[in-house]
């Protein structure tokens, strides 16, 4: 065997490890472009992932889709027929993961998907029973908004959002569940994170006369329409959604986003959790990681889906590997099965329980309220 | 909608306008004399955004690094040029490498806390961008098309817009504003920052259009992007000219930075949009005409102001389907002209 093992390492260098028995992980995140405020602390989470999982070494592939649809799906072709991933994690954001999932499903590998649309898991199909996802979907943190709002007296709602897949799923979830607490929606407007100004919206949305805005927009872009409002003298109550959960937005808001209220996991006020909380210590767990590699205040919600990804990955594992060889279809199915039978997973955002309807698995432990004092997030009771 | 509503519309509109307008004579200024459409441009207006962000926070911003890794090259290629037997104007090549990168390392490692400073700064990191970028990147091509040199442009935008990313990070700045000032006036209030952006905006076109009517410098200019071979006969050196009109679009397009950045967050691919929009009122001027140029701007920045107020999912596509009746209007009343080459 010992003369063998230069040979061997030669083929394996030439014919991209063919005969591998190490488990592949292909990584695919939006690093650069648009959503790089997402894409870069996930890339920074895979670096925390485990080495081994069950004996075995895991090699992690990580490649950027730049933002963008069509590299998202010749990256995953590549991982797939070049690197021969056993699973695939990403992409960052919704449209990458749907055009993905063709691919994935045609080659039969398991996808943890970053992004938050429930249309990525749902309705599962022949296809999407290759996918999984980690974020929350977008009605969970809806219904936490629209309760928090007609607990709090509010009978009109005017929402400002991104023009794109982001703020038209959010107001497509929000007047959802704004029927359902009897919310009226009296104006909508839309605006791009590259807008140097909304004051025209925030103008005619101060016409409406709302009891509360909801500013669906994710990051530091987030904080214009907010520090518009407050320019011209808005007094209401502002909402934000968890896509702004990161410490650049406290920076670039500044005092002008103090009393703002946002649903997020809770991984985002993990030291303020009560002792009892279920997720307290998995999600500490991930912040020390983070701020142990990155320096303290570095962490961000958004690097935690990446996290519960690995976890999700880490517990099903084993249980393939009792079934097949890492590199094989049957490995792959044996993941794929593994992954659906996760249970009472506790990661940095929720409780996961999969099972063959329900590709996310995430209930009402994962999301708390969170409100904005004094530049810092304080957990709502 | 009444006319409060209307007035703070136009207010707001006429300060992006203003903001656009610089763009839009930054591009025209470049084209007319080089030939190059600077797509880069709205980079430089991010870059002096984000350094005047990174120097209120106390940190050194990178830029810095880029200004002498350009200024070291230029100075290479200069010195390489200058053995093989080309002729090299060394007084300025001396000051866009030597100089004014050292004078900005100097200021920059005093970490100054005067606003004032901290402007000069930005101002003496942001501008040789411009004629460094022009003597690496499109010099050695001053001869090619049109296309050629766009295709150039488009590199250097992917180059340009992958380094704010590195230099800045994904996430957006916002710098103290130079005026706190606020007016009341009939029941609206007016920023002190916003009339800084429209007084600085008018006055750069003030500026441009007494330095292009009686400068020496000027003129040069202005025959060189009427008849480059032309002015070349007439003893006008035309590689200056492109080192002057970029170094006139890198100071624009610095100022035009540290105007917006107090007004907006930047990040570090704002730029573009803000340059394309730029480009459009350039458009509206035909790329040749300033004064057209500036009103095309104005009207850019109406139209978005009106269009989010109306309908603001579909803003930018109204403001950019300006161009289309523009280009036809254009078409319809001016002859063709065969392309020089």
């Amino acid at each position: 065997m010992k003369t063998l093992k230069p040979l061997a390492l030669a083929t394996a260098l030439l014919a991209s490890m063919l005969a591998h028995a190490d488990i592949n992980v292909g990584v695919i995140v939006s690093a650069t472009g648009p959503a790089a405020s997402l894409g870069i602390p996930e890339k920074n989470t895979i670096a925390l992932m485990p080495k081994t999982i069950g004996g075995q070494k895991i090699n992690y592939i990580v490649l950027d889709d730049a933002s963008d649809t069509t590299a998202a799906v010749s990256n995953t072709r590549k991982l797939i027929t070049e690197s021969k991933v056993d699973v695939i994690l990403g992409s960052t954001i919704t449209p990458n993961s749907l055009a993905m999932i063709d691919v994935v499903a045609e080659a039969q590998t398991p996808m943890i998907s970053m992004a938050a649309s429930a249309r990525i898991v749902e309705p599962q199909d022949a296809k999407k029973r290759w996918v999984f996802k980690t974020p929350q979907n977008d009605i969970m943190m809806s219904l936490a908004i629209a309760e928090h709002m007609s607990n709090n007296g509010i009978k009109t709602v005017a929402f400002i959002g991104f023009s794109d897949a982001y703020g038209e799923g959010w107001f497509q979830e929000f007047s959802k569940a704004a029927a359902l607490k009897n919310l009226q929606i009296v104006d909508s407007e839309r605006y791009s994170r590259s807008d140097t100004s909304v004051t025209g919206q925030v103008l005619k949305t101060m016409a409406a006369k709302p009891d509360a805005v909801l500013i669906a927009g994710s990051g530091t872009p987030a904080a214009l329409p907010q520090k518009t409002l407050k320019e011209r003298g808005y007094a209401g109550k502002v909402y934000q959604t968890h896509g702004i959960a990161n410490a650049d937005f406290l920076r670039v808001g500044g005092k002008d986003v103090e009393g703002t209220f946002l649903p997020a996991g809770p991984v985002l006020v993990a030291s303020q959790l009560p002792a009892s909380h279920p997720l307290k210590k998995s999600a500490q767990a991930y912040v020390a990681a983070y701020e142990a590699a990155y320096g303290k205040g570095s962490v961000s919600t958004f690097g935690a889906h990446a996290w519960d990804a690995g976890a999700l990955m880490t517990a099903a594992v084993p249980q393939a590997l009792k079934k097949a060889k890492p590199g094989t279809p049957q490995f792959r199915a044996a993941l794929r099965d593994a992954l659906e039978q996760v249970k009472e997973l506790a990661g940095a955002h929720g409780i996961f329980n999969m099972s063959s309807a329900d590709h996310l698995g995430l209930d009402q432990r994962a999301r708390v309220m969170v409100k904005i004092e004094n530049g810092a997030w304080k957990l709502q009771p | 909608m009444d006319l409060q509503i209307a007035m703070l519309l136009a207010q707001d509109g006429i300060v992006n306008g203003a903001v656009y307008g610089m763009m839009a004579l930054a591009l025209v200024l470049v084209f007319s004399v080089t030939r190059v459409i600077f797509i880069p441009q709205g980079e430089l207006v991010a870059f002096a955004a984000l350094s005047m962000a990174a120097l209120q926070a106390g940190r050194a911003p990178q830029t810095l690094w880029l200004l002498l890794v350009l200024a070291a090259l230029a100075l290479v290629v200069e010195a390489w040029r200058w053995k093989r037997g080309a002729q090299v104007d060394w007084p300025s090549t001396l000051v866009w490498t030597v100089l004014i990168p050292g004078l900005a390392s100097a200021l920059v490692s005093l970490r100054p806390d005067a606003l004032a400073l901290q402007t000069l700064a930005t101002l003496l990191l942001v501008t040789p961008l411009g004629p460094l970028l022009y003597r690496l990147a499109y010099r050695p091509l001053a001869d090619a098309t049109v296309l050629m040199l766009l295709i150039v442009s488009v590199a250097l935008h992917g180059v340009l817009v992958g380094l704010g990313l590195l230099f800045f990070g994904a996430e957006g700045s916002r710098t103290a504003a130079f005026s706190e000032l606020r007016l009341e006036w009939g029941g609206m209030t007016i920023s002190g920052q916003s009339l800084v952006v429209v007084g600085v905006a008018f006055s750069l076109v003030a500026v441009l259009f007494l330095f292009f009517g009686r400068s020496i410098v000027g003129k040069a200019l202005r025959a060189t992007a009427m008849n480059r071979v032309g002015a070349r006969l007439m003893g006008i050196p035309t590689e200056l000219s492109g080192d002057v009109s970029f170094a006139l679009a890198g100071l624009i397009g610095a100022v035009s930075g540290l105007l917006i950045a107090p007004l907006t967050t930047m990040y570090y691919d704002t730029g573009f949009l803000i340059g394309l929009k730029g480009f459009v009122a350039a458009i509206v001027g035909g790329l040749a005409s300033y004064p057209l140029a500036l009103a095309g701007a104005l009207l850019v920045g109406q139209l978005e102001a009106f269009a989010s107020f109306w309908a603001s999912p579909f803003k930018e596509v109204l403001v950019f389907t300006l161009i289309i009746p523009v280009l036809l209007w254009r078409s319809l009343n001016s002859h063709h002209v065969e392309d020089e080459e």
